[in-house]
């Protein structure tokens, strides 16, 4: 019976299916921060048990840490404790692939995992982090879990979950000039609803999906948890077998693992006429840059539309809470912050998008910029391709790795009732710091209002 | 049998019901103290006291009623924990993200999903009396409303409900399969 990739994927980690749907799913990979671990490791020691297969979890501080002067020692106080105790925790339960703060592999979980290659096509994937669909785009399955999960994961290695059911979503066709993989997510979760995806795994596919690089695929990998789905994945290429090829953690070239480890990954795709649960199909001419103006991921437009009229009391509040109505034009929009960085748009693709956009232009007055990489692999090569050179002469600033202003729990939050285009992922209520506004888009539309202070169509503006 | 505090929000993610600057706690304490924070509590940390949550003088209960999309976003389990801690001990809506309906699963917290227009009858009840009991039947899968005698049946994974009914637990269940985890291991290699 033809199979779909994520079945192929899926099955080959059945340890045992349970009655009534469930399966122990065995786990390859298992990535851990300093926010949604401790609760687990405390378990561990409640039980008075070992980490089964230390070796196959990667550890990091990325949530809590701050993106300046990370050199210096932190302020007493919860933050701190957290990320101590992340350190203790790796140190007692033998976990060698730790990278805390200063440690120069230190970085956001979701970008460093594939930098090291840890991340692999094929495997089973999960970490304490709903964006941990991202590695989906190596043709892993890879998704969020709670802390009782993390514990299960510690203790065997194991989760027990049913297996989800299956969406295929195709784009075809050539993405327009200015329009990246932010938008093609954006336009997908705009068409579908924010709760379009819960209950299915994604696989993305299309002439426009395989055109896109690696860097590109985690983008839209990465919001697929934002249309409510378990995760997203993409069928291994040899795009994918290019990124991986070298890395660290990748399968050794010398001793014939690369090659058997290719053969197998090219087995990995939906065979033809596998059939899934639901389909849709976008043509990529129909996607423009895209951004949002209310309160869910859901809630995007292209970014020349207007606002549409509310249909429910949602709708109002979040208008509300914006401080915008219906009918009014995106364009010209007033901005306060700008954020580049996260697990979204981290990368350095993401970097080279934005400096070569500002090029030759400058900050706009009045806007705050915060560019935060999203490891020091990508804070290195912003400074090896000249990139910071370009930042620094336009009136922009680069900070230190870590999720930042995408959640706000370090310090960098936005104030009340400003207004925050960001490249990040969620637009929630409060989500960058308590009554903050936040306007998610591309690094190109973000680079576009930090140097003229408004929402600007840049395609328009940065035309040659 | 309970009385419910409803929320009739949609898409209410794991933002709001904790928001991240509450998530630097390292223990399983103190969650619900913080539950819905920004919607009980202004800026300057007056409680709003016409928020549902709050008013307690005119609801109670460990029913929470809430609105389509419940949960969505973050994986927090500290959003079920909030949620617990706070004292509730069922949520019922209309639709939850799938992520935290696990996670409540794994913490004694039952989600239970009702069809959109049992949600809004069960609404519209706490609307005309915000005392009025509903009444949760684990082991038959229902939920009454006691007013109107109105029910539905909801559905849950059997594990889960022997789990909720008998407080079994996941790890002590899978460390009991290791054996068979290494068997796969050397099947793989």
């Amino acid at each position: 019976m033809p199979q779909t990739l994520f079945d192929k994927v899926w099955d080959a980690h059945v340890v045992r299916q349970l009655d009534g749907g469930r399966s122990v799913l065995y786990i390859d990979r298992h990535y851990i921060h300093e926010v949604t671990s401790p609760v687990a490791f405390g378990g561990l020691r409640n039980r008075g048990i070992k980490i089964f297969r230390p070796d196959q979890t990667t550890a990091t501080a990325d949530h809590n840490t701050p993106t300046l002067n990370q050199d210096k020692p932190l302020e007493p106080g919860e933050s701190k404790t957290q990320l101590d105790q992340l350190d203790r925790n790796c140190k007692e339960f033998g976990i060698v692939n730790y990278y805390g703060l200063n440690n120069p592999k230190n970085g956001i979980v979701h970008i460093i995992g594939p930098e090291y290659g840890f991340t692999q096509p094929g495997m089973t994937i999960v970490c304490g982090d709903s964006h941990t669909s991202t590695h989906g785009a190596f043709g892993a399955v890879a998704f969020g879990i709670g802390t009782s999960e993390v514990e299960m994961v510690f203790a065997s290695q194991c989760i027990m979950q049913p297996k989800p059911k299956k969406m295929r979503i195709t784009v075809d066709g050539k993405l327009g000039e200015g329009v990246t993989a932010k938008d093609v997510a954006l336009y997908i979760i705009s068409q579908i609803t924010a709760a379009g995806g819960t209950g299915h795994f994604i696989e993305f596919a299309g002439s426009a999906i395989r055109g896109l690089s690696m860097e590109g695929r985690m983008t839209l990998c990465n919001m697929s948890i934002e249309c409510g789905a378990r995760g997203g994945i993409v069928a291994p290429d040899e795009t994918t077998f290019e990124y991986v090829k070298g890395r660290e953690h990748a399968p050794s070239e010398a001793n014939g693992d690369w090659d058997r480890a290719v053969a197998y990954w090219k087995t990995l795709y939906s065979d033809e006429g596998a059939v899934f649960d639901k389909e849709y199909r976008f043509d990529a001419a129909d996607i423009q840059p895209m951004i949002t103006y209310g309160t869910n991921p859901g809630m995007g437009v292209a970014i020349t539309g207007t606002i549409p009229a509310p249909v429910s009391e949602s709708d109002v509040k979040a208008l509300e809470y914006m401080g915008f109505a219906a009918g009014e034009a995106m364009i010209g929009k007033s901005v306060d912050y700008v954020f580049l960085g996260s697990c979204t748009n981290g990368r350095i693709e993401d970097f080279r998008l934005f400096a070569n956009a500002v090029k030759g232009h400058r900050k706009a007055e009045g806007i705050t910029a915060w560019l935060v990489p999203g490891s020091h692999i990508v804070e290195r090569l912003v400074k090896e391709e000249g990139l910071l050179d370009i930042l620094h002469e336009a009136g922009f600033e680069l900070r230190q790795p870590g999720c930042s202003a995408c959640l706000a729990m370090n310090a960098d939050k936005v104030p009340a009732g400003k207004y925050a285009v960001s490249t990040s992922n969620r637009n929630f209520e409060g989500r960058q710091g308590p009554g903050a506004r936040t306007l998610l888009a591309s690094p190109l539309v973000a680079a576009a209002a930090a140097v003229t202070g408004k929402i600007t169509d840049p395609r328009e503006f940065f035309k040659k | 049998m309970s009385s419910a505090v409803p929320v009739n929000v949609e898409n209410i993610d794991t933002d709001q019901i904790i928001p991240a600057r509450f998530l630097k706690a390292t223990e399983r304490k103190g969650f619900g103290d913080n539950l819905f924070r920004d919607w009980r509590y202004t800026k300057d940390n007056q409680v709003i006291p016409d928020f549902p949550v709050n008013d307690k003088a005119k609801y109670e209960g460990n029913i929470l009623v809430a609105g389509y999309n419940f949960g969505c976003g973050s994986s927090r389990e500290h959003a079920a924990w909030a949620i617990y801690d706070y004292g509730f001990r069922v949520v019922v809506s209309s639709f939850f993200a799938d992520i935290f309906r696990n996670n409540a699963l794994n913490n004694g917290l039952l989600p239970i999903q009702v069809t959109p227009a049992f949600l809004s009858e069960i609404f519209d009840t706490i609307h005309k009396d915000s005392r009025a009991q509903f009444t949760v039947d684990l082991a038959n899968q229902t939920i009454t409303d006691n007013a109107t005698g109105k029910s539905e049946k909801f559905a849950i994974d059997g594990y889960k409900k022997e789990c909720l009914l008998n407080g079994y637990d996941d790890v002590d269940y899978l460390v009991t399969l290791r054996p068979e985890v290494e068997n796969y291991e050397a099947r793989r290699r």
